[in-house]
């Protein structure tokens, strides 16, 4: 079994590029590409200079003693939220707007839930002077407000996507509108695993530097490449498919993903995909996702903005198809709940979205000489509204 | 013979309607499909409404939105249509993103398009290699034509190969655009009709998007078969009664 892309885009029953034939030329000309584009020596010399000079990788793996203690285990937390701009994101948009210089664009759109991914798009924009317009859904610009002031900031437009449940699936589907209607000059940075191919595979490559440093940081403090769990969120699934890359083929390596359950799986105000949703195509690709049964695609629920989106990546469609991956939920309340006491406990205070991934252990009990890694995805700062108004701090 | 293949074959150059299914209410199809055909329309798209429309512009995302409110589903628009052939002999299309067609199985939906007297499919996000490999047998099987899209970036070897694969018409997006976003044509489209009309391609040609009135029309006819309005007859019908709907077709071919 393999866990990667087949050369026609799939992962096992999922993926492909169900896309309109106004995008094909430039999907196209990006399949054609980008494996060659990221395995030249120059795009990889600069994509690493930047990472670490730029971005600050790598990233530390930092043993959490005090939640160890907790949990009676040993956990380990990769430390994405101390990149530049504060979150996983800007290890996709450092390799995107590489892509993009090389593919000849000069005009960059991108979707954003949180923000995280808007800032990161932002960001590299103004580093490399190109023009930047991101969709952001009138929610989400509401409840991450200093994001969408930093990308101001940063020079991007900034365009509210108000129809739909105005969240991420409805900013994604406005740049790909966007796309539709500037085919030559425009690159469209997609800030997680999803999308048509190559897309998928793509971003999982760009954030594969996650688990390619989880591999030696642990060598160097444990004595062994493999940890017994790699853990992560998933939104789209981006920082996850980084965190379980360089482990998908190696069976001794558990698999973890935590998806937002919002106010309960049967709520009715849930972001759960993989227990709620079902196999078909939404934004080009085909996967499993939140939809009615006549295949109109449902508004789902999350006080993670990040979070808020009614798929989940191919590749992590084809994990839990597989059995590869184990899927828990967390409820808003339990992410609340872990993101307070990490910081409570380590100092750290992790974006709500992260906030998912650590309420892990009110799901799963690890046993004391596991090893756990955990994808501290971002920081939450652009979280302190929520975290005030929900804690009335 | 299939409707639409008999309708190429007139001598003239053919107007095609778009307009959202159960919308402005829920059960307005039949009455809009009999006015189209009594005013002289030659063709006729009915769009299966998505929630997630990626190729629309405003106007139809929006008359997608309304009629998934007014309860606008794929079983009901096979009911609606069910005696549709008793009142009507027009070409119909069912022009629908892949989803829900996906999730009624592609297999089923092929067999009730058929025994209601559907003549073809545009599935914008169907890619033609999943089509071929999966589809196309089923396709054929009930009578279907699938129509292909092609635009003013699509290669010429791409677009041989579309015109290999299509059976009735090539669906010709005006220009690099949602529908409904641009109004007139220049230079640029004329040169683009032109050069696809200079390749001699099997199929003919109908120009979709941007087309709202009788110069559009005419602009986008001259070197091809056909012309498909969709947001102008949407937005149409917002304000109109059903019965005028013979004025709005007037005003394009006279
Ligand atoms: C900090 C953080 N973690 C996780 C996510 C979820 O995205 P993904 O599943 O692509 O990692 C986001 C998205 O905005 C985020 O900002």
């Amino acid at each position: 079994m393999s866990y990667n892309v087949n050369e026609k885009g799939y992962y096992g029953d999922f993926g492909g590029a169900f896309i309109p034939e106004m995008l094909y030329p430039n999907i196209e000309a990006l399949r054609q590409n980008y494996l060659n584009v990221m395995a030249e020596p120059e795009f990889q010399k600069e994509f690493n200079q930047l990472l670490k000079d730029y971005v600050g990788r790598p990233s530390p793996l930092y043993f959490a003693k005090r939640l160890s203690k907790k949990f009676n285990t040993k956990i380990y937390l990769k430390r994405e939220d101390l990149n530049h701009t504060g979150a996983h994101k800007v290890n996709n948009t450092i390799g995107q707007i590489l892509m993009a210089k090389r593919l000849g664009k000069t005009r960059i759109i991108a979707e954003t839930g949180a923000g995280q991914h808007g800032v990161a798009t932002a960001t590299v924009c103004a580093l490399m002077g190109l023009e930047c317009i991101v969709y952001m859904g009138e929610i989400d610009i509401a409840r991450q407000a200093p994001n969408v002031a930093r990308m101001k900031m940063l020079g991007a437009t900034v365009i509210p996507a108000t129809s739909g449940s105005k969240t991420l699936k409805d900013a994604t589907n406005e740049a790909i509108r966007d796309w539709i209607n500037n085919p030559k000059n425009t690159h469209y940075i997609i800030g997680s695993a999803i999308g048509p191919h190559p897309y998928p595979d793509m971003v999982t490559r760009f954030q594969s530097v996650i688990s390619e440093e989880i591999q030696w940081q642990l060598k160097e403090k444990e004595g062994r490449e493999h940890p017994d769990y790699v853990v992560a969120c998933i939104g789209g699934g981006s920082n996850a498919a980084g965190t379980y890359y360089h482990f998908l083929d190696h069976d001794d390596v558990g698999i973890i993903a935590v998806e937002a359950a919002g106010k309960g799986i049967q709520s009715g105000k849930s972001a759960a995909t993989s227990a709620l949703g079902k196999e078909g195509i939404i934004h080009g690709c085909k996967t499993l996702l939140m939809q009615t049964k006549d295949g109109q695609i449902t508004e789902p629920y999350s006080i993670s903005a990040g979070l808020d989106y009614p798929g989940v990546g191919p590749l992590h469609a084809h994990l839990y198809k597989t059995g590869r991956a184990e899927f828990y939920s967390a409820t808003d309340d339990e992410a609340m709940q872990a993101g307070l006491e990490l910081t409570k406990l380590e100092g750290i205070i992790p974006a709500i979205e992260t906030a998912h991934a650590l309420a892990v252990f009110t799901h799963k009990t690890f046993k004391p000489d596991d090893i756990v890694v955990i994808s501290l995805s971002g920081r939450g700062d652009k979280d302190l509204q929520n975290y005030i108004d929900y804690f009335n701090l | 013979m299939n409707r639409i293949h008999q309708k190429l074959q007139e001598d003239k150059k053919l107007l095609s309607i778009y307009f959202t299914a159960g919308y402005p209410n829920l059960n307005d199809t039949i009455t809009i499909i009999q006015n189209l055909e009594k005013s002289g329309v030659d063709l006729i798209e009915i769009g299966l409404p998505f929630s997630d429309p990626l190729a629309d512009g405003p106007t139809i995302q929006g008359s997608s939105t309304q009629a998934l409110k007014n309860g606008m589903t794929t079983e009901v628009l096979f009911n609606q249509l069910q005696d549709i052939r008793k009142s009507v002999s027009i070409p119909l299309i069912i022009m629908g993103y892949f989803n829900p067609i996906l999730q009624y199985g592609v297999v089923a939906f092929c067999e009730k398009c058929q025994e209601v007297g559907i003549d073809g499919l545009i599935i914008p996000d169907l890619p033609i290699d999943v089509f071929e490999e999966q589809y196309k047998t089923s396709f054929e099987k009930h009578g279907l034509i699938n129509v292909f899209l092609i635009t003013p970036q699509t290669s010429e070897q791409r677009i041989r190969y579309i015109d290999s694969m299509s059976n009735g018409f090539i669906y010709m997006v005006s220009s690099a655009s949602t529908t409904g976003a641009k109004s007139g044509f220049g230079e640029e489209q004329t040169n683009y009709f032109k050069r696809i009309a200079d390749m001699n391609l099997n199929n003919p040609q109908i120009v979709g998007f941007g087309i709202s009135n009788q110069e559009t029309f005419t602009q986008a006819t001259q070197y091809t078969k056909g012309a498909i309005i969709g947001s102008a007859f949407v937005k149409f019908i917002k304000n109109n009664p059903l019965g005028d709907i013979k004025n709005f077709i007037r005003s394009i071919i006279g």
